[in-house]
This record gives C-alpha cells, structure tokens and sequence, in this order.
C-alpha cells in the first residue's frame, strides 16, 4: 500500500530517488564499459556466429556487475514506488539519470562529452520530464 | 576500435529497435499486469505464472531484444549517444497513442516531445564514438620523432 507522500520526510524521497540514479548510473557505465572491453557485436557475430557473440559478453566480468547495479536500480525503483507516487519517481529519476550519465560517461568511460551531447542531455531530460509528469 | 562518423543502416535499425522495444515491452507489461487480480506478497507463485499469460510473454520477449539490441549498440557508440535514443522511444509511443489509438495529448507531453526530437536531433549529428585510437596514433609518431631527436 503506497504511503501518501505528505507523510514522507522529503529527504527521504531525495534519498530514494538518488539511489535509483547512482545505482542506474552505475550499472549503465558498468555496462557501457564491458561492451567497449568486448568490442563490435555485430563484427564478433559475423566472425564466431551467434554463440561466439553471446560468450563474450558472458564471460567478461564488468558485464556482470553493470547488470547487478541494474538490478539494485531495478529493486531501489520497486522500493520507491512503495513509498511515493509514480508521478514523482518516474520522470524525476529518469530525467536525473540522463545528465548523471553524461557526468559520469566523461569522468569514467573518457567520452567526448561536447556541446551538442550537453545539450541534448539537458532537453531530453526536461522532455522525459514533460512527457513523464 | 575504430571511429564510426557515420552509422550504417544495420546501426540505424539496431538504434530503432532499443528506442521501440523498451516502451513497448513496458507497455505490454503494463497491460498484463493490470488485467490480473492484485497479486499479494504471500502468493509469490502467482507472478510465476502471470509470465505465462500473453501480453507478460511478449512484454518479456521485447525486453529481451531491447537488451540485446542496447548491448549491441554500446559495443559500437558512446553511452551518451545511446541513451537518448532510449529516450526517443517515449516519443514513438505518444505518437502511436495519439494517432493509432486517439488518445488525447496534453501542450506539456506536445512541449516533451518537441524538447526530446530537438535532443536526439543534436546527438544524432554528431559523431556516435569518441575517436580514441586517433590520439594514440598521431601522439606514437611523435614520442618517436622526440626519441630520434634526442639520440
């Protein structure tokens, strides 16, 4: 049964929230990570076949722990919604994870996070945010 | 790894089906889940066998490709190239609620999807992988050259 949301400390939805975004955040630069380690799937695919592919995404490490930060992710967002309104949740965590992962994609993957991506990162968030609500 | 300036179709398609398979497998979860009884904790079996039913099937189906399809995509871009295409994904859905099933859209979901399309539109302008090896190639040279110079 949710809560109704006046009776929540507002720090403690704050605190929800963010443990959605930086576990999300996490298991989406994990992931990322894991990938570029691995290289083109569809150049693995072409060269060892299906199965080829699928090893080596299964046998690299990162891999694993991007998709257990994703199921934190996925388990904070349960956690939340049992606590506050869908309304707050979805855009809020959604759209903060957007620019969280740019933040994090420059610091961590070295990705050239330029103008155009800020940018984009910034409307789409505020569109997420828009269309979510 | 090498840069890609330019997506090839099979990449465009791949970036196509992580922006629809993620909204539609949710939507089809959605739609499953609501059509069952309210399900309690203390009959967990209960959510074992709601993956059976139809509509939970196919929402698993189209989360399996969107997962495939968004490992398949890393492996050849930037995340924040990646992501908001997922995001664009909401965009087809509002569309298709719109038009296909009449569903009335509100001037803020309107302003949503005109601040996501302009987003992707910038993103996808630009370069999908930052251009890595490059820097190594053009600085290799020249460490060798600094070398030469110093014997």
């Amino acid at each position: 049964m949710t809560i109704p949301y006046s009776s929540i400390h507002p720090w403690s939805a704050v605190a929800m929230i963010a443990a959605i975004v930086l576990c999300s955040t996490a298991g989406e630069v994990l992931t990322a990570a894991a990938m570029k380690s691995v290289g083109d799937l569809d150049e693995i695919r072409a060269r060892s076949g299906f199965t080829g592919a699928v090893r080596a995404v299964l046998t690299c490490p990162l891999f694993f722990a991007g998709v257990s930060f994703l199921a934190l992710a996925f388990f904070s967002l349960l956690f939340a919604l049992n606590h506050l309104n869908l309304s707050l949740v979805a855009p809020a965590s959604a759209s903060l994870t957007l620019v969280t992962n740019a933040v994090a994609g420059k610091i961590f993957l070295k990705e050239n996070v330029d103008r155009r991506r800020w940018t984009a990162a910034v409307l789409v968030c505020i569109g997420v945010y828009f269309l979510a609500h | 790894m090498m840069a890609h300036a330019r997506l090839l179709p099979r990449q465009y398609m791949i970036l196509l089906l992580v922006a629809l398979c993620a909204p539609l497998g949710d939507s089809c979860l959605s739609r499953g889940m609501s059509s069952l009884p309210a399900i309690s904790i203390g009959h967990p079996a209960t959510l074992i066998a709601a993956i059976f039913t139809p509509w939970i099937a196919l929402g698993i189906v189209l989360l399996i490709g969107f997962f495939a399809s968004y490992l398949t995509a890393l492996s050849w871009a930037d995340l924040t190239f990646v992501l908001p295409a997922t995001a664009f994904g909401n965009v087809i859905v509002a569309l298709l609620a719109h038009f296909w099933l009449h569903e009335p859209i509100s001037i803020e979901r309107w302003a949503g999807i005109v601040l996501i399309t302009l987003g992707v539109g910038f993103v996808a302008n630009g370069p999908s992988l930052t251009e890595r090896p490059a820097i190594d190639l053009q600085a290799q040279p020249a460490a060798q050259l600094d070398q030469e110079q110093v014997r």
